[in-house]
């Protein structure tokens, strides 16, 4: 891989810090009047998703990460691994952990496409789409004539996740919500 | 994709910029500073180990010549002074290599005056006044009292140690914690800009506008050293203006010995040498100036960008100029 100076890190670039992939979330150039210029860089790890500040003397350079986003649909789990299968009619597949999974595996649905983060050839995060439909396996009954009110109440969705849904919904119901915040959207 | 051709800035910004750019030609025009215009391109540049000076090769009647970028217009400036020019001022566009960011941009534009004859205070006093007559009344008052702050007093109320006797290895371990980094290879004044950068620098500025004096001697780039009063210990002659945490202005009692001037770029270039980096030409131009005699006085440079983003509340100069490096 290439390596990349400070004066290239911009929002998005992936580089390798202390052995783990990381995007630049942030870089900020600083020095004083007449010394050292430093640059004050927020990087996600992308294994772990946490935020690292560092400081690195200008100048300064760190390797490229191999890291790739791939489109990938989702095929099925055997209990140890989920399976995704790249888009581009390739039909190859990638096992995916659990650990790499993350929150994700609460938005799992067979056929839909998710993003796939592979480093080095192997899948580190799977980003769902920003909105999903999926099947409400449970809920309390909905009330009649109730569509305007505010007022909600818990379902379980067919892929695991619990969302807050108005009272009129039914069990059976399919309905569409937003993964990033867990919210739902309306009856797809 | 579509290329971004708009400017970085929006036209009413613009033509706000414009106003206040009136504004500082009307206040140096009242005092009786000159402007002048000065050019871009030299045969030196600044030696400054911490500038990276862009460079050119042009034909000129002497053939195929290197020329420097200038990163301040002070040399040519001073090369006026000592003509005997009087008092003087310009608004320079100059060019740092690699400085991009939300504080600063690869070209820029620089207010820089000199006042022969003036004390350091005095053109403290100046630099404040220009400050607030940019930012206007409202801005102005509501930027607080000049505050005198001294470096040394800065280092022992913001870290709790005196920059100038702690020991280089406390000094070394403390830069490397606060920074994230490691500094066990630094010198004392890298230790002591990474401090100031990170720690001090964003404190600054907000209950007033605080000018730092008193500088490590080690720090005194083209600025006269002087003996503190207080302690005997040798500071560098100069002073920088903080408002809202941004470094807005640098100004000196002018360094006007051509022999220590000489010595100083020799050192700059040496450390250079040092530390891989390339060589800059020295302005022998320059040297026989001060040579020739250049009046004793203060100057400053003014972050221009700086100054217009904090009057018109902008979160970075690029939001200030009409097209920023990047956009360029």
């Amino acid at each position: 891989m290439a390596s990349y100076s400070t004066n290239e890190f911009k929002g998005g670039l992936k580089v390798m810090l202390d052995g783990d992939p990381c995007a630049i979330v942030e870089n900020e150039f600083v020095k004083p009047g007449k010394g050292q210029a430093f640059n004050r860089v927020k990087l996600r790890n992308l294994i772990t998703g946490r935020v690292w500040e560092r400081t690195f003397k200008s100048g300064e350079s760190l390797e490229g990460a191999d890291v790739v986003d791939l489109e990938m649909e989702y095929l099925y789990t055997d209990g140890d691994m989920w399976h995704f299968m790249k888009t581009d009619g390739s039909f190859e597949q990638y096992a995916v952990e659990k650990k790499a999974l993350g929150d994700t595996i609460k938005w799992l649905k067979e056929q839909v496409v998710y993003t796939v983060t592979l480093w080095n050839d192997n899948a580190i995060s799977v980003t769902p789409p920003n909105f999903i439909e999926l099947e409400v396996v449970e809920t309390d009954p909905g009330l009649k004539g109730d569509t305007a009110q505010g007022g909600s109440k818990p379902a379980t969705l067919s892929s695991g996740a619990v969302v807050r849904v108005p009272l009129f919904i039914n069990q059976g119901e399919i309905l569409k919500v937003d993964t990033r915040s867990g919210e739902y959207v309306s009856r797809a | 994709m579509a290329i971004d051709w708009r400017p970085t800035a929006s036209i009413e910004t613009l033509c706000k910029r414009a106003r206040l750019l009136g504004a500082v030609r009307t206040f140096f025009a009242e005092r009786g500073v000159l402007e002048v215009e000065t050019p871009v391109l030299g045969h030196g540049g600044s030696t400054d180990v911490h500038l990276a000076s862009l460079s050119l090769e042009a034909s000129t009647p002497a053939g195929r010549e290197r020329l420097w970028l200038q990163t301040s217009p002070e040399f040519h400036m001073k090369r006026l002074l000592a003509a005997g020019s009087g008092p003087i001022f310009q608004l320079a566009r100059s060019f740092r290599d690699g400085e991009v960011g939300s504080r600063h941009n690869i070209e820029f534009t620089m207010l820089e005056w000199y006042r022969p004859g003036f004390t350091l205070d005095q053109l403290i006093e100046e630099t404040v006044a220009l400050i607030r007559t940019v930012l206007g009344p409202e801005v102005g008052n509501e930027a607080g009292p000049l505050r005198r702050r001294r470096y040394r007093e800065l280092f022992r109320e913001g870290l709790g140690l005196d920059p100038f006797s702690v020991d280089l290895d406390a000094l070394r371990q403390l830069a490397g914690e606060r920074g994230g980094l490691d500094m066990r290879d630094a010198g004392r004044d890298g230790c002591l800009d990474l401090l100031m950068s990170l720690i001090i620098e964003p404190t600054l500025g907000h209950e007033g506008v605080d000018v730092v004096v008193d500088y490590p001697a080690s720090q005194a780039a083209l600025a006269r050293r002087h003996r503190d009063p207080e302690d005997g210990e040798w500071v560098a002659s100069r002073f920088e203006v903080y408002l809202a945490g941004l470094e807005l202005a640098n100004g000196y009692d002018e360094l006007i010995d051509a022999d220590e001037q000489r010595a100083r770029f020799a050192e700059d270039n040496a450390a250079r040498r040092a530390l891989g980096k390339p060589e800059v030409d020295v302005d022998a131009r320059l040297l026989a100036a001060l040579a020739a005699g250049m009046p004793a006085g203060c100057g400053v440079a003014l972050g221009m960008d700086r100054l217009i983003q904090l009057a018109l509340g902008r979160a970075s100069v690029a939001e200030v100029m009409a097209f920023a490096t990047p956009n360029c």
